[in-house]
């Protein structure tokens, strides 16, 4: 586990790389403010994920509990 | 958890495709400039909608032969889920168009045939409606929708192809494929379209369960 979270890390000091670009970036970009815009729209989709999970697991009783009683 | 891996990969994917999405560098285009990071939202809700009717259609034939009434459940399903799908397609467009065409709705020949073509599917659930009769409802509305299937697929792919669009692919443009859809743009493009698609078949299959559990109690 370690050893992954050490590999992620390291891979993810690459994802800086793309923030070098030859020519002028838009307004957006130029602020660097665009990783507010990416953490939370992440986060909300996160959230909708766990959530759709959850219903998942919600439902799995629900037939568990349906198909014993027939 | 061996039947979850789908939906893992599916979330993984999604998840992967908003991320790179906003973050991964895309080419300088005229007009378009960031915006072409839509890409990579808006038109994989159309592809997931696109296997939602393909997936309902598959089963609107089987209930044909087969008459069982699962299977009608599917294809309805598979429509409510597709339609949600197409919605936000459709609005996620005007946004687009709203700054890069001028106007959120400008009767693109594009836009208007994607609308008839979810007005359509609207009929189908309409119809089904307005049948009580279970049998019959699944037989006509099973009916409907192949022959709603192919008109959809007219109405978005051929039609707007013959006369003049806005829309990249149509009217005598080129597709983005053909000239700025570079290597590093393909590389979300393809993720985020079979992440979305996968989301949307695993709620499809969601609303089935609970449907078929309905049912089940009401017997």
């Amino acid at each position: 586990m370690k050893k992954i979270s050490t590999t992620l890390l390291l891979v993810l000091a690459a994802v800086q790389l793309f923030a070098q670009t030859a020519t002028a970036p838009d307004s957006l970009y130029a602020s660097d403010k665009i990783y507010v815009v990416v953490i939370c729209a992440g986060i909300i989709l996160l959230g909708l994920i766990i959530f759709l999970f959850s219903i998942d697991r919600r439902l799995k009783k629900i037939e568990k509990k349906s198909s014993g009683k027939i | 958890m061996h039947k979850m891996w789908w939906k893992i990969l599916g979330s993984v994917l999604v998840l992967y495709a908003t991320i790179a999405g906003f973050l991964a560098t895309v080419p300088e285009l005229p007009i378009l400039h960031e915006t072409i990071r839509n890409l990579y939202f808006h038109v994989p809700m159309w592809f997931a909608m696109i296997v939602l009717f393909s997936i309902s259609v598959f089963y609107s034939i089987k209930v044909l032969r087969s008459n069982n009434p699962l299977d009608d459940i599917k294809a309805v399903e598979s429509v409510n889920t597709g339609i949600v799908f197409g919605i936000l397609g459709i609005v996620t467009g005007s946004v687009w168009a709203k700054f890069t065409w001028g106007q959120a709705w400008s009767f693109d020949v594009k836009q208007n045939f994607a609308a008839i073509a979810l007005l359509l599917y609207f009929a189908y659930l309409v119809l089904r409606n307005a049948i009580d009769e279970e049998q019959k409802r699944a037989k006509i509305s099973a009916i409907y929708n192949i022959f709603a299937y192919p008109m959809m697929v007219v109405l978005l792919f051929v039609l707007p192809r013959l006369q003049d669009s806005l829309h990249p692919g149509n009217g005598g443009n080129p597709g983005f494929n053909s000239y700025d859809l570079d290597s590093r743009m393909r590389m979300v493009f393809y993720p985020a379209c079979l992440g979305w698609i996968i989301i949307g078949y695993w709620i499809y299959t969601l609303l089935f369960r609970l449907r078929s559990i309905d049912k089940n109690s009401a017997l």
